[in-house]
């Protein structure tokens, strides 16, 4: 489903379909179970409530999704992002907090493993000069 | 021989971004980071782990790749407080004078509620008033033996106006990625000059790193938790 580029809605949006949005929306807007993604054109200024949000156009407001939060180039968010995963291209524009709290996150993870792709390269050993400086 | 070269293109520049499976690869020529050891992070990191779920303070720019990984690897709170856009903005308005007063009502958040907070090289680009200004609002920010990472550059960057994104690659390695700007480092500070900065924090490990960078990270002595 497609909200176009003239429509204006105030008020409160619900639904159990995934929606695009790509015009304005003030107010509140619950896809529990589904994907919203504000198009290029899309204005909002709302609190969002999804299982998945994508992000190209313009939000103000809180958004919570329960799965994924993904703010693309060009894309912009002004408000408290509640999510377990959230992707911030380089281009977008982020301001507020980010709470990628889980629910069954154990306390003090151990953080010994790597997420990342990129391995360190053997030929550039971490070499710190000095340590503990104070000393 | 080969220990010996390996040290000395460590010095000189790092290494060049690499994909994965390419380990030692020279990068193609639209990707020209560096990618730098880190020493503090994992340690930070470990300070944070501790915490069942930290609330985090990031001092800019937004990366999307950090924000990743720090809420992946902590699960915590983060927010990203871009100061050095707002040093950007007083430089290009010519209102630098005003940041200490700016950076003392610059902060929303309630004193003692931060876990973690992330400087980057953010104090290389102040004057000391301004330093001192921040440095006094970060602290007040921190719980008590809450975290405090920054990196203080030891050498000149013959006055380049450009600053640096830190990208996270792994707890072990930052990827350097320099934007332009209108501001250029200050003068080096002095490990006494930091430590002084920061007078109400305690260095809970320091690290001169081969490329001339100095991280160090502080805690905030449970006895100052009220302050």
């Amino acid at each position: 489903m497609n909200i176009g580029k003239s429509v204006f809605i105030k008020g409160e949006l619900s639904g159990s379909e995934d929606l695009t949005i790509e015009g304005n929306v003030e107010g509140r807007i619950e896809l529990k179970e589904n994907t919203l993604t504000i198009g290029p054109n899309g204005k909002i200024r709302a609190e969002v409530f999804a299982k998945q949000v994508i992000v190209l156009g313009e939000v103000t407001g809180n958004v919570t999704a329960t799965e994924k939060v993904d703010i693309r180039d060009n894309g912009s968010v002004d408000g408290d992002v509640t999510s377990p995963r959230v992707a911030i291209a380089e281009g977008a524009h982020f301001r507020g907090a980010i709470d990628m709290q889980r629910a069954s996150q154990p306390a003090g993870k151990p953080v010994a493993k790597e997420t990342h792709a990129a391995p360190p390269a053997a030929a550039t050993p971490a070499t710190p000069a000095t340590v503990k400086a104070g000393a | 021989m080969a220990g010996g070269l390996n040290d000395l293109f460590s010095r000189l520049g790092g290494r060049r971004g690499e994909t994965p499976g390419e380990t030692g690869a020279p990068a193609a020529a639209a990707e020209p980071d560096l990618i730098y050891p880190t020493k503090a992070l994992p340690k930070f990191l470990g300070n944070m782990a501790t915490k069942p779920a930290p609330a985090l303070l990031d001092l800019g720019p937004v990366v999307g790749g950090n924000v990743s990984f720090f809420g992946e690897e902590l699960g915590c709170r983060i927010r990203v407080e871009d100061v050095f856009g707002d040093i950007e903005r007083h430089a290009v308005n010519g209102t630098l004078d005003a940041l200490p007063e700016y950076f003392r009502t610059r902060f929303k958040s309630e004193a003692g509620t931060v876990d973690g907070i992330l400087c980057w090289d953010v104090f290389d680009y102040l004057e000391r008033a301004a330093a001192a200004s921040l440095a006094a609002a970060l602290a007040r920010l921190l719980v008590a033996e809450g975290s405090l990472l920054g990196f203080f550059s030891t050498a000149s960057d013959a006055g380049r106006a450009q600053y640096t994104k830190y990208l996270v690659v792994d707890q072990g390695n930052l990827r350097y990625r320099t934007y332009p700007g209108t501001r250029v480092r200050q003068r080096s500070l002095q490990n006494r000059d930091i430590i002084k900065l920061f007078e109400s924090l305690r260095v809970s490990d320091s690290f001169l790193m081969k490329t001339n960078m100095r991280e160090i990270i502080f805690r905030k002595p449970a006895y100052l938790a009220g302050l």
